[in-house]
């Protein structure tokens, strides 16, 4: 018999490996079962990311994480159908509207992979528009309480100005 | 440089050893994930939406604002390409081997200098990069960020007020910046000082791996260094944590070289020498061979030890060497024997040049 990898050289080798309790037996030459066994031995395990988050969402969705998956009905984003059972499955979701969809049950996981649950990052010039206005507010409103607080009056009556500026053009969209 | 030339020329602008710290660290690239807004993400999209994006994409980046801020940049869709030039631009790093999967619905983004490209529906519809040489890292975003701008001007992209840009993995959610650098470390590989040093940046809110990306091995003492958080904070700050840690490594591999220098010279210009040896005379030659002598020639190289051999062409050699480029220099196809064969011809020829010169 030849061997399974190279299919060049005979296979003398049984390599027998277990993963999600799932038993794999493959019949090797001598070079090719070194191999194999260096790199599952090797400095970096070969871990793919969407199975092992998956498998953390799968916790944290509540489903069981050994023996036949049944999908409960659970959520569903509406506007592309993906479900809970699929995303906690695959570790991926579907389109933008899923984040909404599936919002608050999102967010241990964000905590766990980020420590965090909001975006303080860039914002999008033309998307984004409103979002720009508000961190701009944010950031006035700070000097503002700074500006008091070492009683520069004139300063903060200009920086109150400008906020109540900005407050309107938001609300007036 | 057109797509040809581009897979026709091993040689790209992240090799060629001119940017700060270019002894160490090889390349920065950063890169974003973003994605359109009414619109599944790439796995779940059917062929005809994936061609909407592929369409809009090209539509973004002909517009005449894009082309003032961001310059010409030529798309290519992945199936007019062959399979060995589809190859040789995950060789170059330009674009991932996800990119090869089911490529039908595929496309790349390429500017003329190499230096940025987009990704369209991989597992985002957009993944922005760029890839710079050494430790250019601030740079680096400061032009993905421009080319994020000139796409946005034509693009609707999804994004949450609270959560930022949205992305098909949770893990890439806000920024969706994942920035990294590549370090050359033997000097701390050989004191077998790497495993405490790696861990330690594991703790840091940082990933290292291999040279090719996710679940690869570190060949050639070649490792990548990146962030791993992208939602809360902001990308300068990402950015500065994984500079001030490079710059702690870089510290680090040069007090190990200089102590190996100190200690163990004999060892070391033995190593070197042996290297140079059989990368100058050796008639096969593994891959895996190849990148573990790049490396020991490339650290003699460094510190002086060989002074005929300029530094950029042993990161050239690791990309030509690989089997990709094997084939397209050859012009045919090529058993695993023929490619070590092959290989070391090709090391031989480049080495004597580069000294003959």
């Amino acid at each position: 018999m030849e061997c399974e990898r190279c299919h060049q050289r005979p296979a003398t080798v049984h390599l027998t490996e277990i993963i999600n309790n799932e038993k794999r037996t493959m019949r090797l030459c001598e070079q090719c079962a070194r191999e194999l066994q260096a790199q599952a031995m090797g400095f970096f395990p070969q871990i793919n990311l969407h199975n092992f988050l998956a498998g953390l969402l799968h916790n944290e969705f509540g489903f069981p994480t050994t023996g036949p998956t049944v999908a409960p009905a659970g959520a569903r984003c509406e506007a592309c159908g993906l479900t809970e059972a699929q995303f906690a499955r695959q570790g991926l979701l579907g389109c933008g509207e899923c984040y909404r969809y599936f919002g608050p049950r999102l967010e241990p996981v964000f905590r766990r992979i980020h420590g965090n649950t909001c975006h303080t990052g860039k914002v999008p010039e033309r998307t984004g528009g409103k979002v720009r206005v508000i961190n701009r507010i944010e950031r006035l409103k700070a000097q503002l309480r700074e500006a008091i607080s070492r009683e520069e009056f004139e300063r903060a009556a200009e920086l109150r100005d400008a906020i109540r500026e900005l407050e309107k053009q938001l609300q007036e969209g | 440089m057109s797509i040809r030339e581009t897979v026709n020329n091993p040689h790209s602008r992240w090799m060629d050893g001119t940017g700060p710290e270019s002894d160490i660290v090889i390349s920065s690239r950063v890169r974003v994930a973003r994605n359109l807004a009414h619109l599944p993400f790439p796995h779940l999209l059917s062929r005809e939406k994936a061609e909407e994006v592929i369409h809009a994409v090209q539509t973004a980046i002909e517009n005449r604002v894009f082309r003032e801020k961001v310059g010409k940049m030529e798309l290519t869709r992945m199936n007019e390409l062959t399979p060995v030039e589809r190859q040789i631009l995950v060789e170059k790093h330009l674009i991932s081997p996800d990119l090869l999967e089911d490529f039908e619905r595929k496309a790349v983004v390429l500017r003329d200098d190499e230096v940025l490209s987009v990704m369209v529906n991989e597992e985002d519809h957009l993944r922005l990069q760029c890839l710079l040489p050494g430790l250019q890292l601030n740079r680096a975003w400061e032009l993905v960020s421009r080319l994020d701008d000139g796409l946005e001007a034509t693009l609707d992209y999804a994004f949450d007020e609270k959560l930022g840009y949205l992305t098909a993995c949770p893990t890439n959610v806000g920024t969706g910046l994942r920035a990294s650098v590549m370090l050359h470390l033997p000097g701390l590989v050989m004191v077998n000082q790497i495993k405490g040093v790696l861990g330690t940046i594991t703790k840091l809110g940082l990933t290292v791996r291999g040279l090719y990306g996710e679940g690869t091995e570190a060949k050639g003492n070649l490792f990548q260094v990146s962030n791993q958080v992208t939602l809360g904070q902001a990308e300068e700050d990402i950015i500065a944590n994984l500079i001030s840690v490079t710059r702690q490594l870089l510290g680090q591999e040069r007090a190990a070289r200089e102590a190996l220098y100190r200690e163990r010279r004999e060892q070391l210009e033995d190593r070197v020498g042996r290297a140079y040896g059989l990368l100058k005379h050796a008639r096969v030659m593994t891959s895996e061979e190849a990148m573990s002598l790049f490396s020991d020639l490339r650290l003699g190289i460094d510190m002086g030890i060989i002074k005929n051999i300029p530094a950029p062409l042993i990161i050239e050699l690791m990309v030509l060497t690989r089997p990709a480029f094997l084939v397209k220099v050859t012009g045919k196809d090529l058993s695993p024997v023929e490619r070590d064969i092959y290989r070391a011809q090709l090391i031989r020829k480049k080495l004597s040049a580069a000294q003959q010169s």
